[in-house]
């Protein structure tokens, strides 16, 4: 069991814990601090986990709730963002399988097995490709892009790559072995780039698309 | 080295987890194969660009709504 001394003697403490001792002694307000810290993280995961945005409300109103009730059995050995966020993808999870009534949702969902099947687009893209559509027009082919991977693949890149978690934390927090997450990752990547290359690659001149006579 | 080796070691070179032994290994097939070169450059910008654009965003009228009725429910022991 960790002593008192043992936790202060760590070199770095999180700012978290804390914010996570005020909250268990009774301290409301810095719930509302941590909530403030991390609600867009919880918003954008549940909306990258149910795809519905009144499901992403829901899930962030409960996520936040039950890490609220449950903070007595948050243990210290884990950050508290991947301890929330292990909340916000199992509600986001529940949530799903309510819609589906009854249909299994697992985040192993749609995932093929076989190796070696990601197909390559060579072409390169133009530079800073994102800059000739607007920002919406931009979110929107983001939006469709990643929607269109396989639930396993989209949670794992989400975690890993857009909210920062380290591939042991992702493994953790989605009950995954490392070399799941490794592999989840490179095809989720892999997909990505493939999809998105549709829009990003360099259009060809009119010399090297042979109009010019 | 293959491509099929380059592409198994994409993510490590990355997330910058390959020795330099390696990553000597990696860059010299670079030098030699454009695909992997693409390949590389444009997963890289992949990454970032889902990194550096909200594309789910939390209006702060809804946020502050959400937040309001977490922190009531808080206050009531939930």
């Amino acid at each position: 069991m960790a002593t008192i001394q043992s936790i202060a003697g760590e070199n770095e403490q999180h700012p978290d814990v804390a914010l996570v001792a005020r909250v268990r002694a009774g301290d409301v307000s810095a719930y509302d601090t941590l909530v403030r810290k991390y609600d867009r993280q919880v918003f954008r995961i549940a909306q990258h986990i149910t795809q519905n945005r009144e499901d992403a409300e829901d899930v962030m109103q409960d996520a936040f709730l039950k890490a609220y009730e449950k903070l007595d059995q948050f243990q210290g050995n884990s950050k508290f963002y991947t301890w929330l966020v292990r909340i916000a993808v199992n509600e986001s999870l529940m949530r799903l399988r309510k819609r589906r009534t009854g249909k299994m949702v697992s985040i192993d969902e749609d995932i093929e097995t076989e190796e070696g099947s990601v197909p390559r687009d060579l072409a390169d893209w133009a530079p800073d490709p994102e800059q000739n559509y607007s920002q919406s027009e931009l979110a929107e082919i983001l939006r469709k892009t990643i929607q269109g991977l396989p639930q396993g693949f989209r949670i794992v890149f989400v975690l890993r790559d857009v909210e920062g978690l380290s591939t042991e934390e992702t493994a953790e927090t989605l009950g995954l072995s490392i070399p799941a997450v490794k592999s989840r990752l490179l095809r989720a990547r892999l997909q990505l780039r493939e999809r998105l290359s549709r829009y990003f690659r360099r259009k060809k001149g009119p010399k090297e698309m042979g109009v010019e006579k | 080295m293959t491509c099929t080796e380059f592409l198994a070691l994409l993510d490590d070179l990355i997330d910058d987890s390959v020795s330099a032994e390696t990553r000597a290994e990696l860059e010299q097939h670079m030098r030699g194969c454009e695909h992997c070169e693409v390949t590389l450059n444009t997963t890289r910008k992949t990454i970032e660009i889902y990194r550096s654009h909200e594309i789910y965003d939390l209006p702060p009228n809804l946020r502050e709504r959400l937040h309001a009725a977490i922190m009531a429910r808080c206050k009531k022991g939930c």
